[in-house]
């Protein structure tokens, strides 16, 4: 029913192939990256497709996802009603028409409604942006973007009223059946006819309106952030099946490149995550660092990968050194701008995951700024001036302060502690560095001590022999260091023949659980909080009494115990044992929990820009009124007495949950 | 111009333990770490190469496992380390280590002019901090102790200009090449090794010299050629200390009491 099927066909011959030729530019760079395994576990991969991507399950978990939703599948459903305008554009005698009258009908009226449903949709998202701007959309960053947002909003609307007018005119000219599509024929009965428009005229105008604009937006799809309506479904399908904060190894051979200084030292996956993301601002929001003034801002680093990769593609493909550096010694200094990452940015992540956790299409932000930390460290031997000592205490001594590995049993200088013993033994508990080291959490340790020793747990420690786990070494990117922490103790753990582990750092828990795992290690790992919940459970570990006196709990999630390893109920049960009632929880808890600030090797660091993390924190504990803050991390530990200090926080303490329990055991 | 650095393997001291029966460092399973104080003196020798472009090479006296020191000095980038390792350089003191180190500054100044040689002020097991300056009247430099800043360097002109760290102030001397400079902690922060050269550096060669190599009469060096003797090491007994008033109750209190202490010692001055 083309007005003129040869014009068309020239137009959507000019679009298509702007449309592919766009296509391939951006997709072809993505080919630049390091290769990368994202095809295994298809089922698993699929099912989650389903429910991120058609199921938009993050998406509706915000405001307005329900909008979002609504144009999601209005696009879906509605690219059958495009489809069939542009083959019945170039032959005519296509079309809906020709199938049964009823199946023709259902389409119409399926078609007619969306597309109010579209339109709606569309006009709440413009007042979201111009009205209802959530922090994200207000800061300077999207203000610069916002006109991209409006050109895309419009040429949506313009096609729903495009649409709407072609189906009044033909049901204005009798063409169509007024009954099959409600909305087109209200304005047929309500617009065309007393206005006294000539359906004829109105047809072809609406006609050639909706041709244009669905050629437009074909045309400037590749070029623009809408692109993620091509990428975000795959995207979700090849997202990784790790643990976030489990990166890829490196393997160390003479002549290498280590991490990525390089757009094209990044993985192809990670290059179409840069393609994929729509700039929502969720992660921004989330980023304990971008929340608190502080230079990083997830998504302007990977705002920043796809900017590279299109300034360096063609550099890149010729194998000439790329002109636009990847990271910027500052955010001022040469080579700063929209296509890099300020160093100071990339030290700033606390690799605590909540940007991934947001990300309705599954962007790995943290594993990006890790891999440009790797290269800072590995290959330039630039970082903050305070990691240096960091990093010569623990490959000289295997732990962070540097302190004599001969003092690793002085916190049980007053217990009987058995050391580990293949067969004897069931658990090992893992000390830790801050377990061992720190003189607060060594008063962690000693709780936990009792706990096992009260619930008849058969435990011993490696005593002198433990080693850093070498969490903070991987987060900062001094992977060759972790390398050969991470061998020299799985060969320690497989010759004490060790099974079952306990630790009380969330830390070496993960790092034990999950990063050992590509060392071929799989051991049975547990956070003390899981033990002993299971142990009051079932009884075995018998309370003398409720815990009382530290009166109204509040209870903090560790990134790493929550977020990195889905651990949320564990420390709730075993306080709500305890104490006979369920800890309180900050407005920002679970999946959705803060930062203390610590993580990521932050702990080593100096936190010079914006407000301190852990102050933030803290401030939002205190809302809470509570009497007692309640950890399961010596980060957290650390970071809340600090913060608490800062704040003149009074009479509020901070324990960690061993030390809530152990109250019970006091007769 | 060559520039030497002599860097020393040493027990991590924080670790030492002192067998009390027989007062001897217990140095079983003790870590060896790379003499702080010489961690500065190979900074600073990096630094010149990479200003001027001289070559660097390390210099270490030990027995053979302190080729890992060497290594790591070939990771952060000195172009030729040598360790001089032999029986009869064994249980040397300070004058019998001095010659042998001055005889290898020697032997390398023969293939290329050696310029300034760096040692640190000190090692932290010995800490006699003789040996730099041993060396430096053996070879007959310019001996210039406890540097916390080159202040100017002219290559050219032979000269260097140099601040010294003493008690209570700083000194400022020049002197013609060659000179020896000894370092202390404040004159740079030491940077960390990369990967690629880790890794180029696992694969270099130290090469090792012994009196084969060095010819020195054997009654100069090694035990034979030391005249002094440990004849004891043990640790002081550390006096108990003492709380001062009630720093939870009373912080004020406790403060007034401990300067009241101080100034009755002489230990603080109002």
């Amino acid at each position: 029913m083309s007005p003129n099927p040869k014009l068309f066909a020239v137009l959507l011959l000019l679009s298509a192939s702007a449309f592919v030729i766009g296509c391939y530019r951006r997709f072809s760079l993505v080919a630049l990256g390091r290769p990368e395994d994202r095809l295994d576990a298809p089922g698993t991969r699929f099912s989650r497709m389903l429910r991120l991507a058609f199921g938009q399950q993050r998406v509706l978990g915000k405001p307005f996802g329900m909008n979002h939703f609504v144009i999601f599948w209005s696009f879906i459903i509605l690219a059958a009603a495009n489809a069939e305008f542009l083959v019945s554009g170039l032959a005519p005698q296509v079309s809906l028409a020709a199938l049964p009258v009823p199946l023709q009908h259902a389409l119409l009226f399926l078609f007619d409604l969306v597309s109010m449903a579209a339109l709606v949709c569309v006009l709440v998202a413009f007042a979201r942006r111009l009205f209802f701007a959530e922090p994200s959309l207000s800061s300077d960053y999207v203000k610069a973007r916002s006109p991209e947002a409006f050109l895309i909003l419009s040429l949506i609307a313009l096609l729903m009223l495009a649409y709407f007018g072609l189906h009044a005119a033909r049901i204005a000219a009798g063409i169509e059946d007024p009954a099959a599509m409600p909305v087109s024929a209200f304005i047929a009965a309500n617009l065309v006819a007393p206005l006294a428009i000539d359906p004829a005229t109105l047809a072809v105008w609406s006609w050639w309106l909706h041709a244009l604009a669905l050629l437009s937006f074909l045309a400037y799809l590749p070029q623009s952030k809408h692109m993620h309506i091509l990428t975000a479904i795959p995207n979700c399908f090849l997202a990784g099946l790790e643990r976030p904060n489990t990166q890829p190894r490196e393997e160390f051979t003479r002549g290498g490149r280590f991490g990525a200084g390089r757009v094209d030292e990044f993985t192809w996956k990670d290059l179409f995550d840069s393609f994929s993301c729509t700039e929502c601002g969720r992660c921004q929001d989330a980023c304990p660092a971008a929340g608190t003034g502080k230079s990083l801002n997830p998504r302007s680093v990977i705002h920043a990968l796809k900017t590279n990769l299109l300034a360096n593609g063609a550099s890149l493909r010729a194998g000439d050194a790329p002109p636009q550096p990847l990271i910027a010694a500052s955010e001022t200094g040469a080579g700063a701008g929209e296509g890099s990452a300020a160093e100071n940015a990339i030290w700033a992540c606390t690799t605590c995951g909540a940007c991934m956790s947001v990300c309705p299409v599954l962007i790995e932000h943290m594993p990006k700024i890790v891999k440009m930390r790797r290269h800072l460290v590995q290959m330039k031997a630039s970082f903050p001036e305070e990691l240096a000592t960091f990093f010569e205490n623990v490959e000289a001594r295997s732990n962070p302060w540097g302190i004599a590995p001969t003092e690793r049993t002085k916190w049980h200088a007053n217990l009987q502690v058995r050391p580990f013993e293949q067969g004897k033994t069931e658990y090992l508990l893992y000390v830790g560095c801050a377990g061992a080291y720190d003189a607060r959490q060594k008063q962690v340790t000693v709780a936990l001590a009792a706990i096992l020793d009260a619930a008849g747990v058969s435990w011993g420690t490696l005593g002198k022999d433990e080693r850093c786990c070498g969490d903070s070494l991987r987060r900062l990117g001094n992977e060759y260091v972790f390398d050969r922490t991470a061998r020299d103790n799985v060969s320690l753990l497989a010759e004490r023949g060790v099974k079952k582990i306990v630790t009380q750092c969330p830390h070496c828990f993960s790092t034990l659980k999950n990063d050992y795992r590509q060392y071929g290690m799989d051991l049975d790992v547990m956070h003390h909080s899981e033990l002993i919940a299971g142990l009051l459970a079932s009884g075995q570990l018998e309370l003398k009494q409720r815990v009382a006196d530290l009166g109204r709990l509040l209870f903090h999630d560790s990134c790493y115990l929550g977020r990195h390893n889905d651990v949320y109920d564990a420390p709730r049960q075993a306080l709500t044992a305890a104490t006979g009632s369920a800890p309180a929880e900050f407005a920002r808890n679970a999946e959705r929990s803060f930062c203390c600030g610590a993580g990521g090797g932050r702990m080593w660091q100096e936190e010079q820009e914006g407000e301190r993390i852990n102050l933030n924190r803290v401030k939002e504990a205190l809302q809470q009124e509570p009497d007692t803050i309640c950890v399961s991390c010596p980060y957290c530990l650390t970071m809340m007495e600090d913060g608490l200090k800062d704040l003149q926080g009074g009479s509020v303490r901070v324990k960690d949950l061993a030390e809530v329990v152990v109250e019970g055991l006091r007769a | 111009m060559l520039v030497v650095v002599c860097i020393k393997q040493v027990p991590d001291t924080t670790q030492v333990q002192i067998d009390p029966v027989t007062n001897t460092l217990v140095r079983e399973g003790i870590p060896f770490i790379v003499n702080p104080y010489d961690t500065h003196a190979l900074e600073e020798a990096l630094r010149l190469k990479d200003r001027f472009g001289f070559r660097v090479a390390a210099i270490s006296m030990g027995p053979p496992n302190a080729e890992a020191t060497l290594k790591k000095a070939l990771a952060l980038g000195v172009d030729e380390a040598i360790l001089l390792s032999d029986r009869v350089f064994g249980g040397a003191d300070t004058l019998a280590t001095s010659r042998v180190l001055s005889e290898a500054i020697d032997r390398l100044n023969r293939q290329e002019q050696v310029g300034i040689v760096i040692c640190g002020k000190q090692t932290i097991d010995g800490d006699t901090a003789q040996v730099g300056p041993g060396i430096a009247t053996r070879l007959g430099y310019t001996q210039l102790t406890l540097v916390d800043r080159i202040e100017k360097f002219d290559p050219f002109q032979g000269r260097i200009t140099v601040r010294r760290k003493l008690e209570g102030r700083h000194e400022t001397v020049e002197a013609p090449l060659p000179v020896l400079l000894t370092v202390v902690r404040e004159l740079n922060r030491p940077r960390y090794p990369t990967v690629p050269m880790r890794l180029e550096s696992e694969q270099a060669t130290v090469q090792v010299w012994s009196n084969q190599e060095l010819q020195l009469d054997q009654n100069g060096i090694g035990l034979k050629g030391s005249p002094t003797w440990v004849s004891r090491i043990f640790s002081p007994q550390r006096e108990k200390g003492e709380i001062v008033g009630d720093g939870a109750a009373d912080p004020a209190g406790a403060a007034h009491l401990l300067v009241d202490k101080l100034v009755s010692r002489d230990l603080l001055v109002v």
